[in-house]
């Protein structure tokens, strides 16, 4: 009834690091990818103004300035050991990428075109510095081809539309392979492996307004949380300040980067006030809560909550050149001309700072101490190395998925080659089937549809931008009503092919156990670091928190423990934009 | 704004043939018909069954037939749909389910036009340049989602499924044009076939269709001269 797979490496996911990934360890070891997807379809291909490399094609620029913007950005809770990693890998990883085909646009000289993004800057940040590596405004869309595209070439073997349900871990704790289901046909997969890759991204799917994708609904770190391993960092959840009003669309940062301003209702460029230096190009987390605080003192368009990002002066050519994808959005979504008319926009769920805990190879820790789980990585926005910290900045994305697909990869690679395949424990596909079979078999009245709108209130009112005790408890009471729901939850499909109700109810559990660990991890961090702001808190606290949280449950308790920032060069500051 | 939405119904394990599933949804003029076919499926039918993920036009899922003409369901806002709106699955492709198809015959197209980067003249340092001017050439084509709209709306295609469509004839052209590239041959050799460029009667259903406003009928024309140059 489950057919068996032995293969060397599973990666799971299809993104950019989930195909980066499987692109290096199918150098060294038999792979397949498997996705919920067709891998086309990840949401990589949704980012838009760039990836982030020192290459100086602009203006002068070093990877020790991107190491420290990014250090700052993160509130310094990032691992500079990492961070350092990243930055002076970038320019070889972007030539790698322009290597294997990606059509960047060009300067007059026909090298890389770069432009500033927000909390990029030179010389310790003194001034904006062009520093994003972009495809006009569909970075990510060329990325995630142009990866496909190598896969392809070299053969990488695809199991599309396969979705995972389970981690499977040998007798002695190494990784050993995964459950999957086959979405046409309604039947479980087992793929017997030596290493596995989670690259399944991320899980802003949690929240009402959201740039993610329907499919984000962190299937994998869900996944591991439910085999008792930890999570990292999971009260650090970015929200982007320029989603369109209401829908939550992304509306890139290359749209300030080009020059574009945020007003206020009475036309100021209120950023001045709150970033003097940096002023719209601030990194995200200060920008959003302006926002907000501009909302909050009346001075939303109209007096609702939503404020202006204003590309006028940009001039109609500079948009279709630069951004013509934002100038598409801005016609068929809200009907108006970016050239002419300004864009509603407020914050909006974007992604995760925290997720699987690894270290610099993707190699996943079973806790703080830093033990790892034989044969089980992680990369990209899944993962938490940390780079990004409590705060990521834009361009930093694209940057982490291929350099730390390609590590875990590679290792996976290494890995395989020193290793035999580890035993598996009997009837591994027991849980996943008995978890189906429930929920075909429930014959209460709630459906998936109505306790996730639930969640994404809550989540929404209570664990966004701005944070209190009192809110949090009262999502978290929300929550728990809702897990008690979700058990229930009743679905009219009961067949086998193409059943997504099915998975939307296994998606929408796999959603509350994150919104629970993130919600807990929020009321746990008593201070404002990065994006997690605490108005009962709102200094930093280093004396106390400069740490990163790991979150995991046992026996349905939550437990918390911690692990050192790893600073190398840059001791924390105050931070100014 | 009240909306009747006709939507094609088919369950392979329960139907013999499609039939029209019919339901009243309450949207706002600005909602997408992705939002529509939501709304039936989280709170009038469960078991209505289609692809999508990201919800703006970009991941390329949700292409279905929408009031007659191939569309993304999520870029298509219910203020222009009219009273009712009538959705159907892509023509073309076997039916799996609902609004579902097979899209592997549509991919093995894709994948026969090597659509991917050919150059072993990897520089020592740095990036290959390439003018912005050459970069332009192929720009219209990196666009392309592989969301099948074009494919499927092609009067060709549906009369002969070999047809390796227009969708492989734009991943060709994004390479073919690209200065980088050096399999610009045999790709046009590829397209040369039978069952290549020359079934396109250059109808434009597949410029109407593409949700990225590619100019589809003039990558296809460009390919043919250059087929007439090159071979």
């Amino acid at each position: 009834m489950v057919r068996t797979h032995r293969t060397e490496t599973v990666v799971v996911g299809a993104g950019g690091a989930g195909l980066m990934a499987a692109l290096y360890a199918s150098r060294g070891s038999q792979t397949v990818v498997l996705s919920k997807l067709y891998p086309t379809r990840s949401h990589t291909g949704t980012a838009q103004g760039g990836i982030g490399a020192a290459l100086g094609n602009i203006e002068e620029d070093h990877p020790e300035w991107h190491t420290f913007d990014t250090v700052k950005g993160s509130d310094y809770l990032a691992d500079q050991d990492a961070v350092e990693r990243m930055c002076y890998e970038a320019p070889e990883i972007v030539y790698e990428l322009e290597h294997m085909g990606l059509p960047f646009s060009r300067t007059p000289e026909g090298k890389i075109n770069q432009r500033p993004f927000g909390g990029h800057a030179a010389e310790f940040g003194k001034r904006p510095v062009p520093r994003a590596c972009f495809a006009a405004d569909r970075t990510g869309h060329m990325i995630l081809q142009t990866l496909y595209q190598q896969c392809l070439k070299h053969r990488v073997k695809f199991y599309d539309e396969f979705h995972v349900l389970d981690l499977v871990l040998s007798p002695d704790g190494r990784a050993a392979g995964v459950v999957a289901y086959d979405i046409d046909q309604g039947e479980l997969h087992l793929f017997h492996a030596k290493a596995v890759i989670f690259a399944t991204g991320g899980f802003g799917r949690i929240w009402q307004i959201t740039s993610n994708a329907h499919s984000l609904t962190g299937d994998g770190p869900a996944i591991l949380l439910q085999k008792g391993l930890p999570l990292e960092d999971m009260e650090f959840f970015q929200f982007h300040p320029t989603g369109i009003y209401k829908m939550g669309i992304l509306i890139t940062e290359a749209v300030r980067g080009e020059g574009g301003v945020l007003r206020n209702d009475q036309g100021e460029r209120f950023m001045e006030r709150y970033a003097p230096t940096m002023k719209d190009l601030a990194s995200r987390d200060v920008v959003s809560r302006a926002i907000y605080l501009e909302v909050k003192a009346g001075r939303g368009i109209g007096g609702k909550n939503y404020v202006h990002l204003d590309a006028t002066h940009l001039g109609r050519e500079k948009i279709e050149e630069r951004l013509p994808d934002i100038a598409d959005f801005c016609r068929t979504y809200l009907g108006i001309d970016p050239a002419e008319q300004p864009i509603p926009v407020q914050p909006t769920a974007h992604y995760a700072m925290g997720g699987i805990p690894t270290d610099v190879e993707g190699r996943v820790r079973r806790n703080a101490a830093g033990d790892l789980v034989p044969g089980l990585y992680a990369a990209g926005e899944v993962a938490c190395v940390s780079v990004h910290g409590a705060n990521r900045l834009g361009t930093n994305s694209l940057l982490d998925i291929v350099v730390f697909g390609k590590h875990a990869g590679q290792d996976a690679a290494r890995f395989c080659q020193q290793n035999d395949w580890p035993e598996l424990p009997e009837e591994t596909w027991q849980p996943s089937q008995a978890t189906i079979e429930r929920i075909l078999n429930n014959t209460g009245e709630d459906n998936a549809a109505r306790i996730r709108d639930e969640m994404q209130a809550v989540m929404m009112d209570h664990v966004g931008v701005f944070r209190t005790a009192e809110g949090i408890q009262k999502a978290l009471e929300k929550i728990h009503e809702l897990q008690e729901r979700v058990r229930h939850v009743t679905v009219s499909d009961k067949g086998k092919r193409f059943n997504t109700e099915l998975l939307e109810a296994i998606e929408l559990r796999n959603l509350l156990e994150l919104a629970e660990v993130t919600a807990q991890s929020a009321l746990n961090r008593t201070e404002s670091r990065g994006a997690h702001y605490r108005e009962d808190f709102q200094q930093r606290d280093d004396e106390h928190w400069l740490k990163h949280t790991f979150v995991r449950k046992e026996d349905g308790q939550i437990r918390f423990e911690y692990r050192p920032v790893v600073i190398t060069k840059y001791q924390p500051q105050e931070r100014k934009y | 704004m009240r909306v009747k939405m006709r939507i094609r119904r088919f369950n392979p394990e329960k139907d013999s043939k499609p039939w029209w599933g019919e339901y009243e949804v309450e949207v706002e003029p600005t909602d997408r018909v992705l939002d529509a076919l939501h709304q039936v499926k989280w709170y009038q039918d469960g078991t209505l069954t289609l692809r999508r993920s990201c919800a703006h036009g970009i991941c390329g899922s949700d292409a279905m037939v929408i009031n007659g003409r191939n569309a993304l369901a999520c870029k298509v806002l219910m203020r222009d749909v009219g009273k009712v709106c009538v959705v159907e699955p892509l023509r073309g492709l076997p039916l799996i389910k609902d609004l579902v198809v097979d899209m592997e015959p549509f991919f093995a197209k894709y994948r026969a036009v090597m659509p991917w980067l050919v150059n072993d003249e990897i520089p020592d340092h740095g990036e290959r340049l390439q003018s912005p001017e050459a970069r332009e050439r192929y720009d219209d084509t990196t666009k392309c989602i592989l969301c099948a709209a074009c494919t499927t709306s092609c009067p060709s295609f549906w009369a002969n499924e070999h047809y390796i469509g227009p969708a492989a004839i734009v991943q060709a052209h994004r390479f073919i044009f690209d200065d980088r590239d050096r399999a610009a041959v045999e790709r046009l050799r590829i397209l040369n076939d039978r069952d290549g460029v020359w079934r396109c009667r250059t109808v434009f259903n597949c410029v109407q269709a593409c949700p990225r406003e590619i100019d589809v009928t003039k990558a296809i024309g460009e390919v043919k001269l250059a087929i007439l140059e090159a071979l």
